[in-house]
Parts: C-alpha cells; sequence; structure tokens
C-alpha cells in the first residue's frame, strides 16, 4: 500500500491506531478457521463511527480491501484479509450505550463482548440468548455480522431474532440506520436482517439495538444415553411432538462419546450411540412439568439411561460432557475443523449415520455433537493441515459431508457463517439464479467491491 | 542485507525454535485465551494475547517471520500468569512456549542490556548481598517510609522505577543475618530447611519471622542454609536458561549439604522453581535431573505443607478479629495448585471472618520485573484487582507470594483503599501470638 494512503488513515484515528509492523500484521492475518492466512498492509483501529465513515470513503476511492474485524473467532475465515488491504479493527468500540428497561432493548457498540453485554443484562433479570462457544471472547459485531447461535437456538433462536436495529456504514461512507426500539416494525425493507448475517460484505455495524428477554426462573437438565441412533432421533421428534420446546437439545455421537469418556472420565457407556443433553427452563411449575414429560418420552422411546440433575452441581456434572466435547476432540490431532451443518431435525439420525459411512469411507476422524434440537450440527474434521494426503482425504469427506445435507434438505451453515470454508458448496445448495439475486445486492451495496470482497457470495 | 544473509537469519532463527514446532501446532487459534489473558484485556491487541504470539513463532518456523526486535518486544509482554493455559481446550502450554520463545531470541539476539546487568550482578552471589545489605543501610535516604506497614516511595527518581510508585524499602538487615544457621524448636519433631527467597531475604523479613515463628510452634527446627541464593526465576522467564541452571545448581547444591526432610519455601513462585521448573531445566542431563527431582520432592509451600504434610496446631490458635479476603497468586494457584491450603489455614483462625472475592486467582499484574518495565499497564491490571478486593469489604488481604504483596500494597495505597496486605502465614503467626496471652 502507498504510504500517501497510510498517511491518510493516520489522520483520520491517529498514528497509534494504524499498525503496519510485520509483527502486527502477521498477528491480524489470520481467525480461527485452519488454513487461511493472508497479511494485511495495515491495521486501522477507529473509535467512532465518523472514522469509519472516513476510513470507507478513503478505501473506496482508493479501492482498497477492507476486513472488518472483531476478536477474530469466526469459524469460516471471514476476518481473514485474502487479498490484503486493510483489517478494520473493531474492538474500540466497545461501550453499552443504554439498557432500556421499559422498552428490554440494549443499544450497544459492535466491539463489546457478548460475555460482559450478558454480565450487564444478568444485573437487571435479563439474558442476551445468543451464547456461541465463544461468547467470552467474540464481539457482538461479529456475533451480528456472522449471525451466530449457540446452544439455546431451539428455544430463543440465533442473532438474527434479538437485533432490532442497527447504525450502519456502507462501502461510500454513507451512514445508516435501520430499525430501531420498535417491536413491530413493517416499514420498507428489512435492512436490519439483511446487515445481520452479511458477514462484513455489505457494511460495517457501528451500533445495534438488541433485544433482552427476561432470564428464566428456573433450570432442569435430564441425561439420556441410547444404545441406538434412531431412538435417540425418535425421542427428539417425541420431544417437540409432546410440544414441549425445551432451551437445549443436544446430541452426542459415538465417536465424540467415546473421545470425551477416554479424555474426562465422566461415565458414558463406550458402546452408546448417542447422548441427549435436555434442558428445560422457564417458570419452576411449567419446569418441572416439562421435565416430567420429557422423561415419559425418553423412556417410551427406549432410553438405556436418564439422569436427571437435582441441583447446580449435578447439573454441572451433566453439562461436563457435552462442555468437553470440542476440547477432546480438538487434542486428538493439531488441526480441527469444526463444521455446522444443518438438517431438518428428523433428519438428524440420517446425517450423523451418513457422516460415519463418510468419515469410515475417506479414513478420517470425525466426531460429531451438536444441537439437534435445531438439527445444527457439528460434525468436527480432526487431522494434521501439514500432511498434504490425509489432507485430501480430508476436503473429499468434508465435500460429502455438505452434500449429504444438502440432499437431506438441509443448508452449510446453521450458526457460522459461509465466509471463504463453504463458498465452494454456494451454488449448489441455493442455485445460480439466487446467487445473481445475491450478487446484485453486493453490487448494489459495495459496487466497488472493497467490503470483505470475495467472501459469502465470492467474487463478482 | 543481500537474500544469503536473510535466508541465514531465517534458517537460524528456525532451528532455535524446531524442538517446539509439534506443541504451536497444537495450538487452534479459537482464541479463547483472549477471556482471561489480563494484558490482552487492557490492550485487545493481538500481539498481546498467547494466539498471536504462538501464531508469530510459527511464523519463524515457516520463514515468514524473523526473530526481531519487534518480536523481542511482543515477547516481553507477558505476565507468565498462566491463565491462557489453564484455560485452553486444547491444553497448549502457553507460558511455557513464550518462555521457549524468549530463550531463543536470547540465543538469537541477546539479553535486553538492562536485564543483562541486572542478571550479572543476581548471579555474583556475594556481590548482590552487599548491594542489598546497602540498599536497606541507606535505603531511608533515598526511601521515605508511608504510614502504611512495609511501604515506602521514592525521595527522588530512580532509573526503572516509577516515580509515585510504592515499593517495600529494603530490610536494614536481611533475614538470614538475623538468625543463626539452625532455629531450633523446643521439643523438636520434623527438622526442615526454609528456602527464603529474594523479597523474604532482604524485604519482607515480616513474613520469614513468621514462617520461622509457626515451624517452630509446630515443633520443627527450621534451618537456614546461608549460601542459599535466588532460585533463578526471573532469569529463567527471561529466556537465559543457561544461568538459570547456575542457579539452580548452587540451590541443589546448597541444600543437598542438609540432611532435612523437607525444604519450605513462602512463596509460590519459589516453590514452582524448586518443584517444577529445575526439572524442565534438566531434562537432558540425567544426573542433574535425579538430584533436582530430590529436591523437587521434598520441597513444600508453607500452607501447602502445614495442612498437607505436617498438619498445624489448631488447639492454641488465638482470636484474629478481621474480615480477610485471599488473593491466589499465579504460580501457586496454576503453577504448584495450591488454593485450598492457604483457605485452609485462614478459616481455621478464630474470629477471622474469611470472605473471597472476585477473581480471586486472577494476576495482580505484577509479573516479577514486568512491572518495572510496563508500569502504566501492570498498574491498570492491579487496578482491577484493586476492585475486586474493595467490594469484597475485607479488611485484610493475604497472599503467598511478596512480588503480588508489594505491587497490591502499590495498587491499594494508589486507589486510596485502607486495607492491609500481608501473607497466609502471618496471621496464623498472629493467631499463635494471640494464644498465648
Amino acid at each position: 500500500m502507498q504510504t500517501l494512503y497510510i498517511k491518510e488513515f493516520q489522520e483520520i484515528v491517529g498514528e497509534e491506531n494504524v499498525l503496519t509492523g510485520q509483527e502486527d500484521l502477521f498477528c491480524y492475518s489470520y481467525d480461527a478457521t485452519p488454513g487461511y492466512s493472508h497479511l494485511p498492509e495495515a491495521v486501522v483501529i477507529p473509535e467512532n463511527v465518523n472514522q469509519v465513515s472516513a476510513i470507507l470513503k478513503l478505501a473506496n476511492e482508493y479501492e482498497i480491501p477492507v476486513y472488518p474485524r472483531g476478536s477474530g473467532t469466526n469459524l469460516s475465515a471471514g476476518c481473514v484479509p485474502l487479498k490484503g488491504g486493510i483489517v478494520l479493527l473493531m474492538n474500540r468500540f466497545n461501550h453499552v450505550i443504554d439498557v432500556d428497561l421499559e422498552n428490554l432493548v440494549v443499544i450497544t457498540e459492535p466491539g463489546v463482548i457478548v460475555a460482559d453485554l450478558n454480565n450487564i443484562a444478568a444485573e437487571h433479570g435479563l439474558i442476551y440468548p445468543p451464547d456461541p462457544g465463544t461468547v467470552a471472547t467474540a464481539t457482538l459485531g461479529g456475533t451480528i455480522a456472522e449471525n451466530a447461535g449457540g446452544l439455546r437456538g431451539l428455544k430463543y433462536g440465533v442473532s438474527k431474532h434479538y437485533v432490532m436495529g442497527l447504525e450502519v456504514v456502507l462501502a461510500n461512507g454513507d451512514i445508516l440506520h435501520t430499525g430501531g426500539r420498535n417491536v413491530k416494525d413493517v416499514s420498507g425493507y428489512d435492512l436490519t436482517k439483511l446487515f445481520t448475517g452479511s458477514e462484513g460484505t455489505l457494511g460495517v455495524i457501528t451500533q445495534a439495538t438488541l433485544k433482552l428477554v427476561p432470564a428464566p426462573e428456573s433450570k432442569k437438565s435430564i441425561m439420556a444415553i441410547f444404545k441406538n441412533l434412531d431412538h435417540a432421533g425418535e425421542a427428539v421428534a417425541g420431544i417437540i411432538a409432546a410440544k414441549i420446546i425445551p432451551a437445549t437439545l443436544e446430541i452426542m455421537d459415538n465417536a465424540t462419546i467415546r473421545t470425551v469418556e477416554d479424555y474426562a472420565h465422566v461415565g458414558l457407556p463406550l458402546d452408546a450411540e448417542a447422548v441427549l443433553l435436555i434442558e428445560v427452563d422457564g417458570i419452576p411449575v411449567v419446569v418441572e412439568k416439562e421435565a416430567e414429560a420429557v422423561l415419559q418420552v425418553l423412556k417410551t422411546n427406549h432410553a438405556d439411561g436418564i439422569q436427571v440433575a437435582q441441583n447446580d452441581a449435578e447439573r454441572d456434572k451433566l453439562w461436563a460432557a457435552r462442555r468437553a466435547a470440542l476440547p477432546a476432540l480438538a487434542k486428538l490431532r493439531p488441526t480441527t475443523y469444526v463444521e455446522d451443518a444443518t438438517v431438518p431435525r428428523s433428519k438428524v439420525p440420517a446425517f450423523l449415520r451418513d457422516v460415519n459411512r463418510i468419515a469410515k469411507e475417506f479414513n478420517v476422524t470425525i466426531g460429531t455433537f451438536g444441537h439437534a434440537g435445531d438439527g445444527n450440527m457439528h460434525p468436527t474434521i480432526v487431522c494434521d493441515i501439514r500432511d498434504l494426503e490425509e489432507m485430501k482425504s480430508v476436503k473429499k469427506a468434508m465435500n460429502e459431508i455438505f452434500l449429504s445435507a444438502i440432499k437431506l434438505g438441509g443448508t452449510l451453515s446453521g450458526e457460522h457463517g459461509i465466509g471463504l470454508g463453504k463458498l465452494p458448496w454456494m451454488e449448489q445448495q441455493h442455485g445460480g439464479k439466487v446467487m445473481d439475486a445475491m450478487k446484485s445486492i453486493k453490487r448494489a451495496l459495495d459496487p466497488k467491491l472493497i467490503l470483505n470482497p470475495g467472501k459469502l457470495v465470492g467474487e463478482c | 542485507m543481500d537474500d544469503i544473509a536473510v535466508k541465514d537469519i531465517h534458517k537460524k532463527d528456525k532451528e532455535l525454535l524446531s524442538d517446539i514446532r509439534e506443541a504451536l501446532a497444537s495450538c487452534m487459534k479459537c482464541g479463547n485465551c483472549m477471556a482471561v489473558c489480563p494484558i490482552y484485556k487492557e490492550t485487545r491487541n493481538e500481539a498481546s494475547v498467547a494466539r498471536g504470539k504462538l501464531s508469530l513463532l510459527e511464523g519463524i518456523l515457516s520463514g515468514e517471520n524473523e526473530i526481531s526486535a519487534g518480536l523481542d518486544h511482543i515477547l516481553a509482554k507477558c505476565l507468565c500468569c498462566k491463565a491462557c493455559a489453564a484455560n485452553c481446550p486444547c491444553g497448549v502450554k502457553a507460558d511455557e512456549l513464550i518462555v521457549r520463545g524468549r530463550q531463543a531470541v536470547v540465543q538469537a539476539r541477546g539479553l535486553h542490556p538492562v536485564k543483562k546487568l541486572v542478571f550479572k550482578l543476581l548471579s555474583n552471589r556475594k556481590l548482590f548481598d552487599i548491594a542489598l545489605r546497602t540498599a536497606g543501610l541507606f535505603g531511608p535516604l533515598s526511601f521515605k517510609r508511608l504510614p502504611r506497614k512495609m511501604a515506602a516511595v521514592a525521595r527522588f527518581p530512580m532509573p526503572g522505577i516509577d516515580r509515585k510508585r510504592i515499593t517495600a524499602p529494603f530490610a536494614a538487615v536481611p533475614l538470614r543475618s538475623q538468625y543463626p544457621e539452625v532455629v531450633k524448636a523446643a521439643h523438636a519433631k520434623h527438622k526442615v530447611a526454609f528456602f527464603t527467597g529474594c523479597t523474604i531475604n532482604y524485604i519482607y523479613t515480616d513474613v520469614g519471622d513468621a514462617v520461622i515463628h509457626v515451624l517452630n510452634h509446630n515443633d520443627i527446627d527450621v534451618v537456614i542454609p546461608p549460601m542459599q541464593h535466588c532460585c533463578g526465576t526471573p532469569v529463567y522467564v527471561s529466556g537465559d536458561k543457561e544461568l538459570a541452571k547456575s542457579f539452580a545448581k548452587h540451590i541443589i547444591n546448597v541444600f543437598e549439604g542438609y540432611d532435612v526432610e523437607y525444604v519450605i519455601a513462602a512463596c509460590g513462585s519459589c516453590a514452582e522453581a524448586l518443584k517444577i521448573e529445575y526439572l524442565h531445566m534438566f531434562k537432558d542431563d540425567p544426573v542433574m535431573y535425579k538430584r533436582a527431582k530430590n529436591l523437587a520432592e521434598k520441597t513444600y509451600e508453607i500452607s501447602e505443607f502445614l495442612v498437607d504434610i505436617v498438619p498445624f496446631r489448631r488447639d492454641d490458635l488465638g482470636e484474629v478479629l478481621q474480615k480477610v479476603t485471599m488473593h491466589d497468586p499465579c504460580h501457586m494457584a496454576r503453577g504448584i495448585k495450591v488454593t485450598k491450603q492457604p483457605r485452609e489455614i485462614l478459616k481455621a483462625i478464630p474470629g477471622l471472618n474469611f470472605v473471597e472475592m472476585k477473581e480471586a486467582d486472577r494476576c495482580c499484574g505484577s509479573g516479577g520485573s514486568f512491572s518495572v518495565a510496563n508500569y502504566p499497564l501492570s498498574r491498570k491490571i492491579n487496578d482491577r484487582k484493586i476492585k475486586n478486593i474493595k467490594a469484597s469489604a475485607a479488611e485484610v488481604v493475604a497472599t503467598s507470594c511478596g512480588t503480588c504483596r508489594m505491587h497490591l500494597a502499590d495498587g491499594l495505597e494508589q486507589n486510596k483503599v485502607y486495607i492491609e496486605a500481608v501473607h497466609v502465614i502471618q496471621l496464623l503467626d498472629q493467631s499463635y501470638q494471640a494464644g498465648e496471652v
């Protein structure tokens, strides 16, 4: 990048907020996705919307690629500056501006960490439900841009269900305000939803109006062990059919169970084909009633072992197994791909069988766990990215997994986003016409294609 | 610089780190370390956190980076608090890898000139002793005592010390000169050697007094080897492994010369050096490893010793009517993993009202010499700790490390919080004394 541009960026945000040293650039060349890295030419760190606007105006004029970044914890290479340009680091936007208890909304800057917002909400007996595995590190801006979900997706939905309004800076520097504090709002195109999940390709989020909901008064966790995967699948369908919507309804497959047991010794039977972890929450009497109904469904569907947590300590013990799933798998090999292919929940057993078959066929290690209640599975492939032969098999297995999900009427991503990782299968899922429509939107809002170029919709 | 020279540098840099290639590859870049790194919390800069530092080291192995002044600077910004390692889902020991990176820096570029000077003095036991005794004698001339116990502020600007910073005064007479080589108990049942460490010997002699009283009170003879010296941790974590090994060898030699059942330290970092670090240093030297292992197996931190090995007397404890909270030093919590034992001691004291503070085991920001080189940053980290101490409404904060105590005392003074910082063992000593009345 020409020194001239660097100077101009420095004039906007101050010299100390433009990083150009080799080591600093290297530290912003990657995110949490294995296999993608590229050095940016500068890291620019603004602290207010006017600075973001000025930066984008400049970048647009000189056609400099801009890669917005929060904490860089995404799993789809969404932050990797693949074409150089600048990383737009948003973590100085770290203020919660207003907690509006009468409307149950919070106005916040995008650099606030999700867990920090939840701590503030908790002081008022409220929660911000989207809780991806990275709540303690991810920024709200990142989770909104990726439309992140989490364990409570079945009952509470994902980020898009909680974003009521946004302040967004377009590629040309224009500052937009979309949505607001209104519960009902059908005025015009829903731009709030358009920018939510746009992965930094359409604009830069500089402020968000988010919905908070009352924290559940009580919770009850139940674990069920199944020697037969189909019985587990039928139990999941049975719970929903009984008109119960648990906050969480998690599943772990046999490969994950074995790995977790080997690592954490939590007492899971090694021959179990599936473990379900169910949590109902809400008003105490309702929770008791729902938990009872869940137990009935589990028994009817031949659960081979059921444990009900009677207190917080027992709840922690049940959750320890689920929490250990990713660390236990990740420790097996140096490289870990956590995918998030999602299928209609009735197809979960079929999908898990397919993944098992694929793992055997291509001789790769895959453990699958995930959110059975909403069909969002995490086939987790562990391998060594430095072993090129092995990586060929991994790529083939990944391809088969995505094709299987699409064939079952599923989707490439339930909560991690497309980025670069899942881009090759986008056309297969959506077809050419949908891709054209998406690309038209991209070109309309970012005609010079400077915002996170090459991601989500690919080259336009 | 021509191309060949650059290639040579890269090749040499790679060789310096080749043994940690696999360990670095295990980092999956999830960034969970960001949630717990005290430095990242303040700077929000990727180069501050373990993920960034380990990536940079990987970049050296791939030939994309070199061991530059910039890398040296970045690796120096780590408190060695081990929070990242404890929170890592992949079990990557980032703290050890960062120290390993510092070793490569020392080999490729040499030690920082200031550290070189300090370590040169430190490595000469006699000269170091004279220097610190002198500091104690002339202390009142250069430092003004503050009303707070064991607190002083510099009377004039001193190199390396922030003008406002509150430090503890050097002792007029070091601990080891105040006592005979063997301090006998009336009815001795055990005999231990006391590894005093530098802060207790030269600064916090009040902690040394308490350790000796408490051990004697529990029918234990205390041997204080006069030839002992610094444990070597400050040198080891700075990356000068060879110099650190010479410290370790000296300590092993000295303590092998005494026929004692146990070796007792009253500082988490010193205890960790003797119990864990020496074994790492000599892992490729079977003879020294065996000697280090002998020492490691009989070394205990004082609270660990009094709870797990020789249970302390509880029948004659007197009242200590104070509300006390506990700050767990990093090397106690995540180094030697001793957090229950100091609490058990505090809770056993009659009248003592123990309260937990929030994030009791979060780093206080001291990091030994880190707080000297990066005072403003280390103050910010410490301010969070002080906030938690204040919120606990305790009257006393107990800890188990001299440099933590010093940094807490500074933070309490700077924030105008009138809470005393002491060592756990001082409260036990106080309780025994109250029991005698």
